[in-house]
């Protein structure tokens, strides 16, 4: 089931997603963001997600629906130091449910620009939300790709064979 | 440095209870500088695990091989599956592996924390059939018992349980594994120990038995086991308990109210259509720090039983998994044997003192390690050996700390940063709303208040040492006086 944000996108205009969206990637202390219908979202293997933008030199990053589902009532966020710059698989935070904590890892190779400060206080936005990355979603952090994370972000599942990918996992 | 390493989400997904749920001896009975070592974070996360290799950097101190504990890999086909495992799985239960079983870890009707917190406001039902369920039996049993334990079971009345540990054959004084005792008979006893410790305690219990029955003088005090293979054990837990057992009982002249926490019975259950079954052990009792029972239950009769018990209804009890089991007992402040407790650690140490009654502390007590176990008894203030690191409860701001976080003292007024203890279990408590957790600290630290870091993920959280159970068991101990 996709989230509400991703239907609302998929109905928008492109144009004018477009302008909304290059307006709020300028300003990084927006408190929210609009994401455009021309991003393309990736999947790891390890159930993160990103979002690469359309100038495809900035990303928003976040954890899958279905490693959301599968980890349970998330308790606890540990979010990603802003500043960093972390290589592909790097452990930048963590999520933890009353059984199990599981590291974020970065999808590809990035520097944290922002993180989604609003989980600290209500990490339960993951499970509601856990592939909207607006506000009140449950997106973990907004990135900077250099040349390396591009490179990174092509050996990445689309949708399409994430979902044949979690379909193989045998949870 | 020992911060608790977590698993990769893709790991997480698939692991069982606990993230790192097997290499028995993770915590330090040495206290170390912290500064030695102490490395760059980036350090530590320079390498990107794959989801097929597990990242242990706790140092085991005792390089003796380690015996298996509850989820110790094994290959999925070696699995065995309790009488209850169908039940499980029409019942969405996850399977994992716990303890060379098939376990359920929670069920598609609820979350690991609802489950939790229905067993605490209603009841649930645990199948724990995978644990190791022996009578034993013989004019010696319990003088042998008294030597592989600190228990009194001569004195054990008939039909009581009490909580003990099959001490280690070093004489060192630590656990070899943990264990509940109930006496059936002067020469009959009923004793359960955990699943991942199978075959470890089978060799040391033919072991004993073997070298008791020999024993000059022994002649009229032979000792035999038997092991109900494949037999199930129920726990029921929770408020509800007493009324969803109570209303299957076949007679309406056993009264549960009659049977205190620590006691057992034999009553028949009514079953199927019109079926009753045999005489079930039932003890009150459990690992959740609620009123319970636990009923052992004849191989062909566990379905039916537990089908019995379920059909009070889903708003009086549910099936709970080993998830809920694990936050519960840490709730409760019980230990899980190959994380809180392990042969290098001795029943002082562990706080668990009081299973060892008065008639059985001196040194020539005569079971496994007592005079090691008498000396700790007596604290160093008073001339004796005391110990130098004790169990403790914490509560712990912001991150969870799970097993293997490093405890360490607070760094304040730019005083130096040393190792304090290790924590064995830990998780974020769904009937508080905090994190908890169990440890070993230094002796000296161990008083309820002191505050200490505890390092997650390399970075220092704040935890102060709280007294245990966190939540106040419910155990039923009879009406109280008016």
């Amino acid at each position: 089931m996709a989230s509400i944000a991703r239907c609302l996108r998929a109905a928008r205009p492109s144009a004018f997603a477009a302008v909304r969206s290059s307006a709020s990637r300028t300003v990084v202390a927006r408190p929210f963001s609009v994401t455009a219908s021309n991003e393309i979202r990736k999947y790891t293997k390890e159930h993160e997600w990103i979002d690469l933008a359309a100038d495809k030199k900035t990303g928003v990053i976040g954890i899958s629906e279905y490693a959301a589902k599968a980890l349970g009532d998330l308790v606890y966020v540990e979010l990603p130091e802003e500043g960093r710059t972390v290589n592909k698989g790097d452990a930048i935070g963590a999520v933890e449910s009353v059984k199990s904590a599981a590291d974020i890892n970065a999808p590809v190779s990035c520097k944290i620009t922002q993180i989604n400060l609003v989980l600290e206080e209500k990490p339960g936005n993951l499970n509601q939300v856990p592939e909207d990355d607006s506000h009140g979603g449950g997106w973990i952090a907004k990135v900077q790709v250099d040349e390396q994370g591009l490179q990174d972000f092509e050996t990445l599942m689309d949708s399409e064979q994430y979902n044949e990918f979690t379909a193989n996992e045998d949870h | 440095m020992q911060s608790t390493r977590s698993a990769a989400l893709s790991r997480a997904l698939r692991t069982a209870v606990r993230s790192h749920p097997h290499t028995a001896k993770r915590y330090n009975s040495s206290i170390a500088l912290l500064s030695q070592r102490r490395q760059p974070q980036s350090q530590q996360q320079s390498q990107p695990h794959s989801i097929l290799t597990r990242p242990v950097s706790y140092p085991l101190q005792n390089p003796q091989p380690q015996t298996r504990h509850a989820s110790s890999a094994s290959s999925p086909a070696d699995l065995q599956k309790t009488p209850l495992y169908d039940l499980h799985v029409s019942h969405g239960g996850k399977m994992v592996p716990f303890g060379g079983f098939h376990m359920p870890v929670q069920y598609s009707s609820l979350g690991v924390a609802q489950s939790h917190l229905f067993t605490r406001s209603h009841a649930s039902l645990f199948d724990v059939s995978h644990m190791v369920q022996r009578l034993i039996l013989g004019p010696g049993a319990a003088a042998f018992l008294e030597r592989i334990t600190p228990s009194d079971c001569k004195s054990l009345e008939p039909h009581k349980s009490t909580l003990s540990a099959l001490m280690t054959l070093d004489g060192k004084g630590g656990i070899s594994d943990d264990t509940i005792i109930t006496k059936l008979g002067e020469d009959r006893f009923y004793v359960v120990t955990n699943a991942g410790c199978r075959e470890k305690d089978n060799n040391y219990i033919d072991r004993e038995m073997a070298k008791w029955n020999t024993e000059m003088g022994h002649e009229g005090l032979k000792v035999k086991e038997e092991q109900l293979d494949g037999w199930g054990l129920v726990a029921i837990q929770g408020p509800k308990a007493e009324e969803v057992l109570q209303g299957v009982l076949a007679a309406t002249d056993v009264d549960l109210k009659k049977l205190l926490f620590g006691g057992s019975c034999y009553a028949k259950v009514k079953y199927g259509d019109g079926k009753v079954s045999s005489e079930l052990l039932i003890s009150r009792g459990g690992y959740t720090g609620e009123d319970g029972f636990e009923i052992s239950i004849p191989p062909a009769e566990t379905v039916g039983v537990t089908e019995a018990f379920l059909a009070a209804g889903p708003e009086k009890i549910q099936l709970a998994g080993l998830g809920a089991r694990d936050s519960l007992r840490l709730e409760a402040g019980m230990c899980l044997y190959g994380h809180d407790l392990n042969d290098s650690i001795t029943p002082v140490e562990a706080g668990l003192s009081w299973i060892i009654p008065k008639e059985r502390r001196s040194e020539n007590a005569g079971y496994y390690g007592a005079d090691v176990i008498a000396k700790q008894l007596v604290p160093r203030s008073k001339g004796g050996a005391g110990v130098h690191r004790r169990r403790i409860g914490l509560l712990v701001e912001g991150a969870p700390a799970r097993e293997g976080a490093e405890i360490v003292s607070r760094s304040e007024d730019g005083k130096e940063v040393v190792s304090l203890g290790t924590v064995t279990s830990g998780c974020p408590s769904p009937s508080l709303g905090k994190n908890i957790a169990m440890g070993y600290i230094k002796d000296g630290f161990h008083k309820a208040g002191t505050e200490v870091d505890i390092l997650v993920r390399g970075r220092p959280r704040k935890a102060v040492v709280t007294k245990m159970p966190f939540v106040p068991t419910k155990y039923w101990k009879g009406i109280a006086p008016a």
